[in-house]
């Protein structure tokens, strides 16, 4: 058996999947990214190599990705974020579609052809409004756990948002509605409903959404949100956080495949 | 991929010493006894040589301090003072050197940017230049005097030819009381004759990139482009075009491109990131991209300059201009531009200091795109604030967008 791997080094995570030909995921493993990337792959690659029992000879091309893909020494490619993501999303549904990816530091929206073809892309401005970054920030605030967001966030009827672009000025509103004894719910979900709204103004969307990323990953509450925005609804593939390494070995398959390594 | 080297230019010593030689005439011991005037970079530069000013060009300084990166650490020093961090950076920049009394003149052994006796602005371009241009004046207790273009013109008519000549007639007078000097009509027009020569070899420089592969990117011209600046109307400047003119035909001749493998031509629509040159220069080189035009380098080509005529042909010339037109002309010269230079797909940098130049703000990368089906991407950054530039996004938009266009 031949495997093809990818690794993701995202701005805070990262993430590698190792696929068979079929482009089935048999491993898949992440962490943080940390300070060195170098290091972080290398621990990837031999946890998911251990864990799953493979033979790391029998990986015949590995893709980087993400912020650190330049890091990977032992990497045979490297293809952008924006490419892997929409790649990867484009895998599970095979239909002219809008990838949003909803990243720690940045939120990329890729516009997919019929045939999976790119159109045109847009990452956010230098900014944290509209990534996860903010929704870290909020979480802090509020003492909560990441992990209690989604659930609270759905718990809330209240639909409105925070209104400021600036994640400070963003950060100061939630502490006069604590103040004002706001629900916890309701102020997470405006929070929610404003990374919405960065992203919604970010670009225009055709065809099918999709979305991607660690964000709707844990918060697929957030996608939903994103969907009704859009007046659509927002698909989520399998393994959403694994999207832009999944992507990457896809790429790594290919490039072996075509016999045309990049 | 660190292998990758750009490659220099023969003549590009010549331009040094020409530079060089310039600013020592502004600045050096010689200067004391001459009577400086500052001027717009699309000014009436013509006007004030032929009256017999020295004249220097402030948003040259400002380039500088973007290319040394000197300007990220004195912008701030000019939004202490008043002066935004939203307003044009060259502005900021240049008014935090004068604050500071630090200037990369400095380290050729000048003092720094001349006391101006007159300050002639053309707000063609902006109104930031004459804002810019009355802190001095105020600081020095000097005139500044100049020229009302209209902006966002569609046809430039004769009425406004004749609007913006009679404007530069009337700073005649004026000029030659502070200058000394009786405006000699002769001499105006061999100065005019001597700036049309230059911007014409310029454009002959630049339009050696419709060639494939280009012997020269967009990168270069932001360089080689100082003469064509702040030197025309002058023999020199001529005669420095003549001879990288020469080298870039028998670049041509030889089949030697910028970039090694050039496989995408790009056209840059907006102002360069000065801090940034060299990093992207190597970026495109490292994906066989080429930028080979760009609206920047082609805004001093004055086609209509015309010494039968001196002060229309000064008006056409400087209302014609891209900066100052209405969105109709910009796109159908954009369109002219795609096709003339073979362009694979436009990259817009949206400076966040200069909306003047910026022109992604109001959806035409968009119209231009479903007319002529190039794709396009938007940068955010900024001419000369790197506090607004992020390099990590910069470069992923720019490799990402090259992979788009590897898939065509
Ligand atoms: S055009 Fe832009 S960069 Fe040039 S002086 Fe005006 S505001 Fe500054």
């Amino acid at each position: 058996m031949k495997y093809y791997c990818g690794i993701d080094i995202g701005a805070s995570t990262a993430k590698l999947v190792i696929i068979d030909p079929a482009g089935k995921i048999v491993g898949k493993s992440l962490q943080r990214s940390g300070i060195d990337y170098a290091k972080t792959a290398a621990e990837l690659l031999s946890s998911v190599c251990a864990r799953e029992s493979i033979d790391r000879a029998l990986i015949v091309r590995s893709l980087a990705t993400g912020y650190g893909r330049d890091n990977v020494p032992w990497s045979t490619g490297k293809m952008t974020e924006i490419a892997c993501h929409g790649k990867g999303a484009y895998f599970h549904f095979q239909k002219r579609m809008t990838v949003i990816d909803i990243g720690a530091q940045d939120s990329k929206v890729i516009h997919l052809d019929d045939a999976g073809k790119r159109e045109s892309f847009k990452m956010n401005r230098k900014c944290a409004a509209g990534t996860g970054a903010f929704i870290e920030e909020i979480a802090n605030r509020l003492a909560l756990d990441i992990s209690e967001l989604n659930a609270l966030a759905e718990s809330s009827d209240h639909d409105a948002s925070l209104g400021s672009f600036c994640t400070v000025f963003a950060a100061t509103e939630v502490l006069e509605k604590i103040r004002a004894g706001v629900k916890v719910g309701d102020i997470v979900r405006e929070a929610f409903n404003s990374v919405v709204k960065r992203v919604v103004e970010m670009d225009r969307i055709d065809g099918m959404l999709v979305t991607t990323g660690g964000v709707v990953a844990h918060n697929p509450f957030l996608a939903k949100l994103l969907g009704e925005s859009f007046n659509t609804e927002a698909h989520i593939p399998p393994d959403a956080q694994y999207t832009g390494a999944f992507g990457a070995a896809l790429f790594a398959r290919e490039q072996v495949n075509s016999k045309s390594p990049k | 991929m660190a292998s990758i080297e750009l490659k220099n230019f023969e003549a590009s010593k010549k331009m040094k010493g020409l530079m060089g030689q310039y600013f020592t005439e502004l600045m050096g011991p010689e200067a004391k006894e001459k009577k400086i005037a500052w001027c717009t970079s699309v000014g009436p530069a013509e006007l004030l040589r032929a009256l017999g000013f020295e004249v220097y060009f402030p948003e040259n300084h400002g380039a500088m301090l973007g290319a040394t990166r000197m300007a990220t650490d004195l912008i701030p020093l000019a939004n202490a003072r008043g002066f935004s961090p939203d307003i044009c950076s060259y502005l900021t920049s240049d008014i935090g050197s004068y604050l500071k009394g630090e200037s990369p003149f400095n380290k050729m052994g000048l003092s720094g940017p001349p006391k101006a006796d007159v300050l002639v602005f053309n707000t063609n371009q902006c109104r930031d230049v004459k804002d810019w241009f009355q802190f001095y004046a105020r600081q020095w207790d000097v005139p500044c005097i100049g020229l009302h273009t209209p902006r966002s013109i569609g046809d430039v008519d004769e009425n406004i030819v004749k609007f913006v000549a009679k404007q530069i007639e009337e700073l005649v007078e004026p000029l030659e009381k502070i200058g000394g000097n009786k405006l000699d009509m002769d001499k105006l027009k061999e100065v005019i004759n001597l700036s049309r020569k230059c911007t014409q070899l310029w454009k002959a420089v630049l339009e050696t990139a419709a060639n494939s592969p280009s012997p020269i990117t967009f990168f270069d011209e932001t360089i080689q482009m100082g003469p064509a600046v702040v030197l025309r109307g002058r023999q020199d400047a001529i005669d420095y075009y003549e001879i990288l003119l020469a080298e870039l035909k028998q670049r041509l001749a030889d089949g030697v491109g910028a970039v090694e493998g050039e496989n995408y031509r790009i056209y840059w629509e907006g102002m360069p990131i000065w801090g940034k040159l060299k990093n992207l220069a190597l970026q495109f080189a490292e994906l066989q991209t080429a930028v080979v035009a760009s609206t920047y380098c082609n805004s001093w080509i004055f086609d209509t300059l015309d010494p039968d005529k001196p002060f229309e042909g000064m008006a056409r010339a400087y209302s014609e201009l891209y900066i100052c037109r209405s969105d109709e002309p910009k796109e159908a010269y954009m369109e002219r531009m795609i096709e003339r230079y073979n362009i694979d797909g436009v990259l817009y940098h949206n400076a966040k200091t200069c909306p003047n130049n910026s022109n992604s703000r109001y959806d035409m990368p968009q119209r231009l795109n479903a007319k002529t089906d190039i794709p396009f991407v938007i940068i955010d950054g900024d001419l000369n604030d790197l506090r607004l530039y992020s390099e990590e996004q910069t470069r992923t938009n720019i490799e990402a967008f090259c992979e788009q266009l590897s898939q065509a």
